[in-house]
């Protein structure tokens, strides 16, 4: 009789992995970096600086676990940053048309890129090559040098600020300050949830997983591979749009050297977060921890008195390193 | 009369040949630029000689700014095509890895001091030290790829996110400077020959390379891994050990072109030396004809494709088209080129022209 | 259409570059019964089945279903399952990232959003009354083989089909696991689902089955009750033989005199793989012609690919020339002085980009070493002389092997080997999928070679084939060597009935 033993899968071994790295590593700053970890604005703070990345990455996880890869989208948050400065401050727009012309880019690269993938059967990362040095290179071409945005509305919506209650801390001066979180932060918690839910709980969710995992398999099961494959390519430039939005929202302004590397940073945090570079295995919880886990280093980086840049880098390669080949052990014990 | 007629049909035999030749398409793109940019505007090959700052006598002019700015390019087009042609993806370290090895080739010539009036060694140590620290770059990435069996696009994603932080870091993030004019001629001229070193080292390079393919089963063996690994892998070959190999002799044409890339500043900044050069390598293996997923190579066609971007950058240059902009324009010639080798493209043409050639037979 | 037929295929014509797959193939499958399709490897089972289930499409002829009047087009298997048409693949095509309940379900239903609790409600009892031991909610990878293999046949069974297909399901299914099968098969025939079953065990083919329809070489052999076709005369119509020539079959039978006192050549004791064989004992004398026999799947291939060190060695001792020597992976083979031709040419032999030249030097380029290309005047040398040799038609040295036929890439695979002059050569199915003329002229080339005192283990399909140049057989079944045949045991029915199993 077989024993109804639930073994730990593949996917929640890399889940469990990522999270437990997470909390040492906020303990371990709490320990060896001092209060400042401890407070809750720097919890929130990192959440605040890094909700653009969180949006990319969880864009980037379902191409990848759909087994492609986008390295688009830091060029595509620039694009967005860029042509909504441009848009908001030389062209007199509102925040709404903005908000329209940033989901705008996304689709059309998504759908660019989608149909080149999916049913012209080109590598995702040529294409997403190509995709990335397309934005780039047309961000210097909507506005070259970068400037601050002025428009009232717009500056007026970047500087919500929303309170958590029941935390906040002791300023200098000792005065009781409250913790509070930007918009884009609730923007991309609720893509996280929205995200999570459709993964789980809808069945183009799982036609991602079941593509990822086995796409000829995918095919004799009557799934249609071509169009889950484009599904995904479009989900994730449509976020990328999103995520660019929010990264201008956090930082104002437009510039062509903004997000540079976020797609190595929104794909390291997805592999971190458990998320198979070969497709078919990942969570957008990981991803969540991925992103966190990635912030915080670099800011305890930071906070160690290494701020040279080049120790961020070096860590996130180091961590992206570990990670890919922590999988490819992985698979190749899944292997026997 | 009947003499004609033989030339006749040799001439179009001869276009056929051509026309079937890999080579064909980076010289078509070249032809195609090079009429473009006679029709716009013939100055363009304009070539003067007059005296540089440095005194020198030297050759000027788009054409010689080619074959100088070239030169790196054509260097990586040779490591790149056999790492194409063994594994079936591409290095997009390359430009991380060329800072990593310029800056210790500063570090090496300078020492702990980053203004030193004298080297503290000779440049060949240094540019064998380069050469050591870029190969064991490249068998990183190769191990990566051969024997952990990354995709090689993702596998050297490490060093494209860490490498130029690495770069800073070997020098402490200082920017030496050199002063000894002698560095100086590896990436401008020597004086008393008018024409870019350079282009004198490129040609070395493929020199060697052409030996190698000559002399070793380099090129053999890559095609053969590249195309049916199963089969090289029952013929007595180790295939992971070709894709290790290929990554190794990447790094080798890395430290060359880092070794050009700091001598034209006698300096470095980490952030934007060869920015962006993994594409034009890329670019300048498909340009040549060969394919992405690897396989069958043709070293003359890379180098070949290598100057045609150079030339396309020159040209796009000239027109004022400022070079943050370049890669948008590079993106588009990138997608055209994988639209129409796409093998569903193909397909779909090959089925129209054969309803067409059915349609003129009814 | 007739009244109790289910689906009918006419005519079907499929054609892959330089191969005929099918050709004109009839197939008719009625209410309430299981058919057998039966055939060698490369008959066009699996490619029929392919068609049928849209994953393939036709070039040629006509599907009908029952209930829909006119010809049906399938594209893609979504609307194959959509015409009530289920399959169970040969090799597992579940995705082992997903739950086992997922795997039932995917594909299936479309509705948007995903029940999970309904979901795995429902599997639970589907898992329950097959009597699976697995859980709705964990992950397919995590379930044994034949567990997965079960999981298939659910999900295949649970949905409302007209037509059941099973391609080889049993391959990895223990004993309990195939009656379970076999009950359920029962089951949905007293239901009236026409099911079709592809299979390699011929127990199993007389134990459920109630037709059997005969493919050769992508040709309909023939469609036949049960009751009328005894065992061998399945096996005989399988491999082309008619057994009426029985009476004719002469008593030529090819005999090797080893001379007293000879070591072999090759001789493995105990020796397997992880391509899943039994330990086996083999040795071959110099100049002598023997071959592994069975039907597929019965692991003539991993044997010799044991002995070339193709897979991975798990045990087993080797001996050269009565000296023991390790061979772990093809290299250290072909020092020994050993050479192999793989049974597929495609995926194992050429080298499709490289020209005709690279690779007939190939092997022997690498032997002898990275550093000693030979030179075009020497690499044209040999191709030329090999090409003359063996009579291979190319238009020159130069041009790429993909582009020769089937036939001509063979023996430029041959000229391969021969051109490291081997003292033990493997020749794994030389003649698959080549024409007449050529296959002769391969078993030619193997007996005057073992003439000039080269050792050849021959591999064939073919059961004539086999007779003409060995003159020793062994035979396998179910991955096991179950005996060895020489001098007047080389006779067809003698063949047959050892792969049979012993019977009549």
């Amino acid at each position: 009789m077989q024993k109804k033993r639930k073994t730990l899968t593949d996917a929640n071994l890399l889940l469990t992995i990522t999270i437990v790295v997470f909390f040492l590593m906020y303990i371990g700053a709490i320990l060896f970096q001092g209060k400042g970890f401890l407070k809750p604005q720097t919890f929130f703070n990192i959440l605040n600086a890094n909700a653009a990345l969180l949006i990319l990455s969880c864009g980037m996880s379902v191409v990848m676990i759909t087994g492609g890869i986008d390295i688009s989208v830091g060029g595509v948050t620039a694009l967005v940053s860029m042509c909504c400065a441009v848009y908001l401050d030389y062209h007199n727009g509102n925040v709404l048309g903005a908000v329209a012309i940033a989901l705008a880019i996304g689709l059309a690269f998504g759908i660019v890129q989608g149909f080149l993938v999916a049913y012209l059967d080109i590598q995702p990362f040529i294409v997403s090559l190509a995709g990335m040095f397309f934005a780039r290179g047309m961000t210097t071409i909507v506005n070259t040098n970068p400037f601050n945005v002025a428009n009232e509305e717009f500056v007026a919506l970047k500087n919500v600020r929303i309170i958590i209650p029941g935390m906040g801390s002791l300023n200098k001066l000792g005065k009781y300050v409250n913790a509070y979180v930007e918009i884009g932060v609730i923007i991309a918690i609720l893509v996280v949830i929205i995200l999570f839910c459709v993964l789980k709980w809808t069945r183009l969710g799982r036609f991602f997983y079941a593509v990822g995992g086995n796409s000829q398999s995918a095919l004799m099961l009557g799934i249609n591979v071509k169009r889950t494959k484009f599904l995904s390519h479009l989900l994730c430039s449509l976020l990328a749009g999103i995520g660019g939005f929010v990264y201008f929202m956090h930082v104002g302004s437009g510039a062509a050297s903004h997000a540079m590397g976020a797609e190595m940073n929104a794909i390291a945090s997805s592999i971190i977060g458990g998320t198979m570079l070969t497709g078919g295995v990942g969570n957008i919880i990981g991803t969540f921890f991925g992103v966190l886990s990635l912030s915080t280093i670099q800011n305890i980086v930071s906070s160690a008195g290494l701020d040279q840049a080049w120790w961020t880098g070096i860590t996130i390669a180091a961590m992206l390193c570990l990670f890919l080949v922590i999988q490819s052990v992985v698979m190749a014990r899944k292997k026997k | 009369m009947q003499t004609k007629k033989a030339n006749k049909l040799t001439v179009s035999e001869l276009f056929g040949k051509l026309l079937s030749q890999q080579i064909f398409i980076p010289i078509a793109a070249l032809l195609l630029l090079a009429i473009f940019n006679l029709i716009a505007d013939p100055s363009f090959y304009k070539i003067t000689y007059g005296i540089n700052s440095a005194g020198a006598p030297v050759l000027s002019g788009y054409l010689m700014t080619i074959l100088d700015y070239g030169s790196e390019l054509a260097i990586l087009a040779v490591g790149m095509t056999l790492v194409t042609a063994a594994s079936g993806g591409q290095d997009i370290s390359v430009g991380a890895t060329i800072a990593i090895a310029g800056s210790v080739i500063l570090r090496v010539l300078c020492g702990t001091n980053s203004r030193p009036d004298t080297l503290q060694a000779p440049i060949i140590v240094a540019f064998l030290v380069a050469c050591v620290v870029a190969m064991i770059f490249g068998a990183f990435n190769g191990v990566l790829v051969a024997y952990f069996k990354i995709q090689p696009m993702v596998a050297t994603l490490i060093l494209f996110t860490a490498g130029r932080s690495i770069a800073a870091w070997i020098n402490n993030n200082e920017l030496p400077i050199i002063s000894d004019p002698v560095f100086s001629y590896f990436g401008g001229f020597i004086p008393g020959i008018p024409i870019p070193t350079p282009f004198f080292i490129a040609a070395a390079v493929v020199a060697v390379a052409a030996l190698a393919l000559k002399f070793t089963n380099l090129g053999l063996y890559t095609q053969a891994v590249g195309i049916n690994e199963s089969s090289s892998r029952l013929n007595g070959l180790n295939p992971a050990f070709i894709k290790f190999l290929s990554f190794v002799i990447l790094g080798l044409c890395v430290a060359v072109a880092a070794l050009i890339k700091v001598s034209r500043l006698s300096s470095i900044n980490y952030s934007v030396i060869a920015k962006d050069i993994e594409m034009d390598a890329i670019l300048a293996v498909a340009l040549g004809g060969n394919a992405l997923s690897g396989g069958k190579f043709n070293l003359t066609a890379s180098i070949m494709g290598a100057y045609v971007i150079q030339f396309l950058t020159t040209t796009l240059y000239k027109f004022n088209v400022q070079s943050d902009a370049l890669p948008a324009y590079k993106a588009v010639v990138v997608i055209f080129l994988v639209v129409i080798s796409s093998s569903v493209v193909r397909d779909y043409l090959r089925n129209i022209g054969s309803k067409i050639s059915k349609k003129g037979v009814a | 259409m007739k009244d109790k037929a289910v689906l009918e295929m006419k005519n079907i014509h499929k054609n892959f570059p330089g191969v005929r797959a099918l050709q004109g193939v009839d197939f008719t499958l009625c209410e309430g019964e299981i058919h057998a399709l039966m055939g060698e490897n490369g008959a066009g089972k699996s490619t029929l089945i392919k068609v049928l289930t849209g994953v393939y499409g036709k070039d040629e002829g006509q599907i009908f279903i029952k209930g829909r009047e006119d010809e049906i087009l399938i594209k893609s298997p979504e609307e194959a399952q959509k015409a009530g048409i289920s399959t169970v693949y040969q090799e597992i095509t579940l995705c082992l990232n997903l739950t086992v309940a997922e795997n039932m379900f995917i594909g299936r239903e479309n509705n948007v959003y995903q029940n999970w609790e309904k979901m795995n409600t429902d599997t639970t009892k589907i898992l329950k009354s097959l009597d699976i031991q697995a859980e709705a909610t964990q992950e397919l990878g995590s379930c044994s083989i034949a567990v997965q293999q079960m999981v298939a046949i659910a999900r295949a069974v649970d949905m409302e089909c007209k037509v059941l297909i099973l391609d080889e399901p049993t391959s990895s299914l223990d004993e309990q696991e195939v009656e379970k099968l076999f009950k359920l098969m029962r089951d949905l025939r007293a239901k009236g689902v026409g099911i079709i079953f592809v299979t390699h065990f011929l127990d199993q083919v007389y134990e459920v089955c109630d037709k059997i329809t005969v493919l050769r070489d992508g040709k309909l052999v023939g469609e036949y009750e049960i009751n009328d076709l005894p065992r061998v005369k399945l096996v005989s119509k399988m491999l082309g033989k008619d057994l009426d020539e029985k009476t004719e079959e002469s008593k030529k039978y090819r005999i090797y005199e080893k001379k007293s006192g000879a070591v072999p050549v090759i001789e493995t004791e105990g020796l397997y793989s992880n391509g899943g064989i039994k330990p086996f004992d083999f040795n071959i004398y110099k100049g002598e012609v023997n071959g592994f026999t069975g039907l597929l799947g019965s692991g003539r291939s991993e044997c010799v690919r044991a002995i070339f060190g193709a897979d991975g060695i798990l045990g087993g001792t080797m001996k050269k020339n009565g000296k023991t020597v390790k061979i772990t992976k093809p290299i250290d083979a072909m020092k020994n002085g050993i050479g192999y031709l793989p049974e597929d040419r495609k995926v194992d032999g050429i080298i499709g980009d490289l020209s005709v030249r690279d690779n007939i030097i190939f092997a022997l380029q690498v032997l002898r070493g990275f550093f000693k290309p030979f030179t075009k005047a020497e690499a044209n040398k040999f191709a030329d002389e090999y090409i003359k040799l063996l009579g291979i038609k190319t238009a020159s040295a130069n041009t790429p092997i993909k582009s020769l036929s089937g036939g001509n890439q063979q023996k430029c695979i041959l000229a391969r080997w021969l051109l490291t002059n081997p003292e033990y050569l493997i020749l794994d199915e030389p003649t698959r999928g080549i024409d007449i003329g050529t296959k002769t002229e391969i078993q030619k080339l193997v007996l005057k070679l073992a003439g000039e005192g080269m050792s050849i283990t021959f591999i064939s399909s073919e059961i004539d084939e086999m007779l003409g140049t060995c003159s020793r057989l062994v035979v396998m079944r179910d991955r096991k060597v179950v005996g060895e045949l020489s001098g007047e045991e080389l006779s067809q029915s003698m063949i047959m009935s050892t792969i049979a199993g012993g019977e009549k």
